[in-house]
């Protein structure tokens, strides 16, 4: 199976045997381009796609030493992401299968962050729940089946990544936000200042919005606070309640397992606190190599192996779907 | 233009709600001020009011979202749209030509791809952790003819 990616930054292609064998992994990020802008822009994402899709596929075939012939299926993301760089992939993988005469397969961007799970770990024992933190999304999923899914919260405003992102714009340390505040807080006190751990105890939902104005509110009103201090006072509370609500929610379904998932789940205290909360619980913990968390193809190639098995190919008038949401089974 | 003040988060999305009520189809309203003023809570407001039901999230990462109630409602968020260029790519002379309710989020730098015909409000950082100035400027002929409107709307937040 071929997999590619191009529904953010990042152009990605993967050649993965069987769901979880990856022959090769190609990404080739776009961070620079976007870094003097504090974020994706869509245009140059959606050139930078077309421009390094080709070379990014043939360096995943060479790498992975197959020929034309021995790739039996392509799947790439078809949302959710942006539209104009989610086309990119979208209409090279359906030009490969067309050529190739294999089958295409439409993979949901959100399903391909809980299958970079599986890479590292094929021995996925269910129901799981994962916490899938991006740029974009922040969900709490229970995983019941291949494919089966319920959504047990989310956020109400801001994706934690974009919270990371913006904050970090705010206290001047670049994009992407997320590791300069992971690097910028091992030098700070994460006690220092008391952000807020908006409704803890009410449910799965997250809100990040609020506790981004209280980083404002707070270097507003302490000019001279040390930065170090903030970030890790900040990225303390983040943590905080992802892990809070992660471990809530996984009590309460009865889950065997706990996975986080999503390019967030590279922050350093994040990955730490995880691990020690699979300890405490009891639970088998499920943690991507930080490479398999940000977006990569192999995961779109592992979650369109299963989706080819469950529902054959997609048809070839698929489109992108920017607003894309993961498909809800019932329980 | 328009000064007035709120005070919460809520009392933010009570005043975007007031003002909902008097939009229209076609209308653009574009939002500006820092991180944290308030901005995604201002359209949470609108939109609830605009009889929207669907959780209204920040749209940075897709920079653009619709939503559905009274009116259509489009969201956007131009935060990392540098050049005019990137607001034609995203399709922002169709959204605005739809007969929708726009609402922009960083709008200045939207302004010479719009008709020069929209609400401007500014919200700024007040004395208080949640107090917020909200300056509020009808710009063109279709926002003007309801500054007398707009003003009614808003006294409440306005003699405080």
């Amino acid at each position: 199976m071929l997999g590619i990616e191009t529904s953010c930054d990042e152009t990605a292609a993967a050649v993965v045997d069987d769901g979880f064998v990856v022959r090769s992994s190609v990404v080739s990020s776009q961070v620079d381009l976007h870094a003097r802008y504090g974020g994706v822009v869509p245009e140059i994402a959606s050139r930078a796609h077309a421009e390094l899709l080709t070379p990014v596929v043939a360096e995943a075939l060479v790498e992975a030493g197959v020929e034309d012939g021995d790739i039996d299926a392509v799947a790439a993301t078809y949302g959710p992401g942006l539209v104009g760089a989610l086309l990119v992939g979208v209409s090279t993988a359906k030009a490969l299968a067309l050529v190739w005469d294999v089958p295409f397969v439409a993979v949901n961007h959100l399903e391909a962050h809980l299958y970079a799970t599986l890479l590292d770990d094929p021995s996925l024992e269910l129901p799981v729940v994962v916490l899938l933190v991006s740029g974009g999304h922040t969900m709490v999923v229970e995983m019941t089946g291949h494919g089966r899914y319920r959504v047990l919260g989310s956020t109400v405003d801001d994706a934690a990544g974009e919270a990371f992102d913006k904050v970090a714009r705010y206290l001047g340390l670049g994009y992407p936000g997320g590791p300069a505040i992971d690097r910028l807080a091992m030098h700070g006190d994460p006690t220092a200042i008391a952000f807020p751990r908006a409704m803890l105890e009410e449910g799965y939902d997250f809100s990040f919005s609020g506790l981004k104005t209280a980083v404002v509110n707070h270097v507003r009103r302490h000019p001279d606070v040390a930065t170090a201090d903030v970030a890790a006072s900040f990225q303390a509370a983040v943590v905080d309640v992802l892990v809070h609500k992660l471990r809530r929610a996984a009590a309460e379904v009865g889950a065997k397992g706990m996975c986080l998932g999503g390019g967030v789940a590279a922050n350093s205290l994040l990955r730490e606190r995880f691990l020690d909360a699979c300890t405490t619980d009891g639970r088998r913990g499920f943690l991507p190599s930080r490479a398999m968390c940000t977006d990569n193809a192999a995961m779109v190639a592992a979650a369109g192996w299963w989706r080819l098995r469950a529902d054959g190919p997609s048809p070839l008038d698929t489109g992108a779907v920017p607003g894309l949401g993961l498909p809800v089974t019932a329980r | 233009m328009i000064t007035a003040r709120t005070t919460t988060v809520d009392d933010t999305r009570a005043l975007a709600a007031a003002v909902a009520e008097l939009a229209q189809p076609g209308d653009i309203v574009l939002l500006a001020g820092e991180l944290g003023a308030g901005k995604t809570a201002f359209v949470q407001g609108f939109g609830r009011a605009l009889g929207v039901t669907d959780r209204i999230t920040s749209p940075t990462f897709t920079i653009a979202q619709e939503y559905t109630g009274r009116l259509r409602l489009h969201h956007l968020d131009v935060y990392r749209l540098d050049h005019l260029g990137e607001t034609l790519d995203i399709g922002l002379p169709e959204i605005v030509d739809e007969g929708a309710v726009v609402v922009i989020e960083w709008g200045d730098v939207v302004v010479p791809a719009l008709p020069a015909d929209f609400c401007e409000i500014r919200l700024t950082f007040g004395d208080g952790d949640d107090d917020r100035l909200i300056e509020l400027r009808p710009v063109g002929r279709r926002w003007s003819a309801r500054a007398r409107a707009l003003a009614d709307a808003l006294a409440p937040w306005v003699d405080r």
